[in-house]
């Protein structure tokens, strides 16, 4: 749709822009101010310049942190994006049994997280967990408080359980969008399945996709209740991600210069990412609407 | 035969989904000395102790009123700002859109833990510390953002010839927006509430921080259940089923719309 050119539109705007500047630009630049001082109580503040900023690119708390945080976002994509592929190619198209999953596999992502963490933490105890129980019944020895390894399957077998849906639902509305000449098209040309997966699914799936990848990378990344609940961070610090350790440095310990600095780095880096994902969608959008209606 | 793999697939990745939930509505059926000491697939001795001792005792039922209270608040807030802003970016171009676009988009990605300690201190300042209001506003970091997005997208479907014959039938502004408009993107609303109302449900970190006692959110309260006696677990599970309800009811509503509000209205 050609839109008209209408500065007036501004006022249109103005709530959500004083709205938003409220609570995200204060709050934002009291992080900017923390950043860049230093305080011995009173609310009294010296100029620190960069040196939180230099204490925290050298921490190695920082890095060990940063270094869990990118494999367990690496794992979590590595898991959820093929697997929400393969769910969504299985999901019956039509019916009540369409209804019927699509309401099902949404449970999971409309459970506070909290309550994901409690489920879980429950589920994987040795005394009254399902699946701890059956684990040790089995004599397997797992233990996700005292173990780094099962904190880690614990952690990362919870967040495919609550996410690989959200992956799942979005390729759905991707392959529901594929109009059926197509398949038939591929039929008469004899495709195998995986010709009609790699040539006519994929390709139409790729936009959702993309939306799916960049969303699970995004809120990985700033994963807090769920593990926090289950393991605390630990054992030891072995599931402590960016925004455990945060809280942590923040209101734990309130070391706020350096957790300030910690922040404008994070938040950069989360700026970052979120600027490709907002480039590469709008091109998306863009290169959608130039295809011609009747192809 | 490719119909019947997929059933199992599906049966199968169901009862991944399922088996959890069904452990944690099992337990809260169960007395806490059936929990920790046999272990029974079903619960031996039915009892509703569990829920009663939450919807008689007002520190437990408080919580979910607290949650709802500002969750609701919170929804109302995010759509009535979100509404005229989501019509300008739909029907017009202006200076500085697509930078204010991005800019909405990067709160939704916004780290909670960053903004916990800031928030705290703001309002902490002007005196709403521990009020349903200061969780509402709060939420509104990512809630607006979300609405904006899903209600664009709804509203990037309507006509323009719309407006334009409103406005030549002698329409105002506000005349045509209410009476003619709204009603058209009734279930892009209806949306958006959803996911207002959702996301601002699951949220915990930012919504603990700034409540102590007056509007505590259930989640918080459910950190309390361990006790001088251990940990009552039965209560804990049932508080945990009784916050999985509210999703669980309306989601058949917005079933078919549930991965446009997930991509934030891009699908």
């Amino acid at each position: 749709m050609d839109k008209t050119q209408n500065n007036k539109a501004w006022f249109l705007v103005l709530p959500v822009l004083v709205l938003v500047a409220f609570s995200a630009v204060i709050p934002l630049m009291t992080v900017v101010n923390y950043a860049f001082n230093d305080t011995f109580g009173n609310n009294q503040f010296f100029w620190a310049g960069l040196e939180w900023f230099d204490e925290m690119i050298h921490s190695s708390r920082l890095h060990e942190a940063l270094g869990r945080q990118i494999l367990f976002s690496a794992i979590i994509l590595a898991i959820e994006v093929p697997l929400g592929i393969f769910v969504a190619l299985n999901m019956p198209k039509k019916g009540f049994w369409s209804s019927f999953v699509l309401v099902v596999m949404s449970l999971p992502l409309l459970i506070p997280f909290n309550v994901v963490g409690t489920i879980w933490q429950i589920f994987g105890r040795t005394d009254i967990g399902l699946l701890g129980h059956t684990l040790a019944a089995l004599g397997i020895d797992y233990n996700y408080t005292a173990d780094v390894l099962d904190a880690w399957i614990t952690v990362v077998v919870m967040d495919v359980w609550h996410w690989t849906s959200l992956v799942a639902l979005l390729c759905y509305a991707g392959l529901q969008s594929i109009p059926q000449a197509y398949y038939q098209a591929a039929k008469i040309d004899q495709a195998s399945r995986w010709a009609v997966f790699r040539y006519i699914e994929l390709p139409k799936m790729s936009g959702v996709l993309l939306i799916a990848v960049l969303l699970r990378f995004m809120d990985s990344f700033m994963i807090y209740t769920e593990p926090f609940v289950v393991t605390g961070g630990g054992p030891g610090n072995a599931t402590t991600f960016l925004s455990i350790d945060l809280v942590k440095m923040a209101v734990g310990q309130f070391d706020l210069g350096p957790a300030a600095a910690f922040s404008l780095m994070y938040f950069l880096v989360i700026l970052l990412v979120s600027w490709v994902f907002y480039t590469v969608m709008t091109n998306m959008d863009r290169s959608a609407s130039d295809i011609p209606e009747e192809l | 035969m490719r119909i019947k793999s997929s059933a199992v697939v599906m049966a199968l990745y169901l009862l991944f989904l399922m088996v959890p939930i069904y452990w944690l509505v099992n337990m809260s059926f169960k007395t806490n000395a059936e929990i920790t000491g046999a272990f029974t697939l079903f619960p031996d001795n039915f009892t509703l102790r569990n829920y009663t001792v939450i919807l008689t005792d007002p520190s437990w039922y408080m919580g979910y009123v607290n949650s709802i209270i500002y969750v609701v608040m919170n929804t109302v807030i995010s759509i009535a700002v979100a509404l005229p802003a989501a019509y300008a970016f739909s029907r017009y171009n202006f200076i500085g859109d697509k930078h204010l676009f991005f800019w909405l988009l990067t709160n939704r990605m916004a780290p909670p833990a960053v903004f916990a300690l800031p928030f705290f201190q703001l309002y902490s300042s002007i005196g709403l510390f521990d009020t349903h209001i200061a969780v509402a506003l709060a939420h509104c970091l990512f809630n607006v953002p979300l609405a904006v997005w899903i209600l664009e997208g709804f509203m990037r479907g309507v006509p323009k010839e719309i407006d334009e014959t409103a406005y030549i039938d002698g329409y105002s502004f506000p005349r045509f927006f209410i009476r003619i408009f709204m009603p058209l993107i009734a279930s892009g609303i209806g949306v958006a509430a959803f996911f207002c109302f959702m996301f601002s449900w699951v949220e915990l970190l930012l919504s603990r921080t700034l409540t102590s006692v007056n509007a505590k959110p259930i989640a918080a309260t459910m950190t309390r259940t361990v006790s001088a006696s251990g940990m009552d677990w039965g209560v804990l599970a049932a508080a945990g089923v009784l916050t999985i309800i509210p999703g669980a009811l309306v989601i058949w509503f917005v079933r078919n719309y549930i991965a446009k509000g997930f991509a934030l209205g891009r699908v």
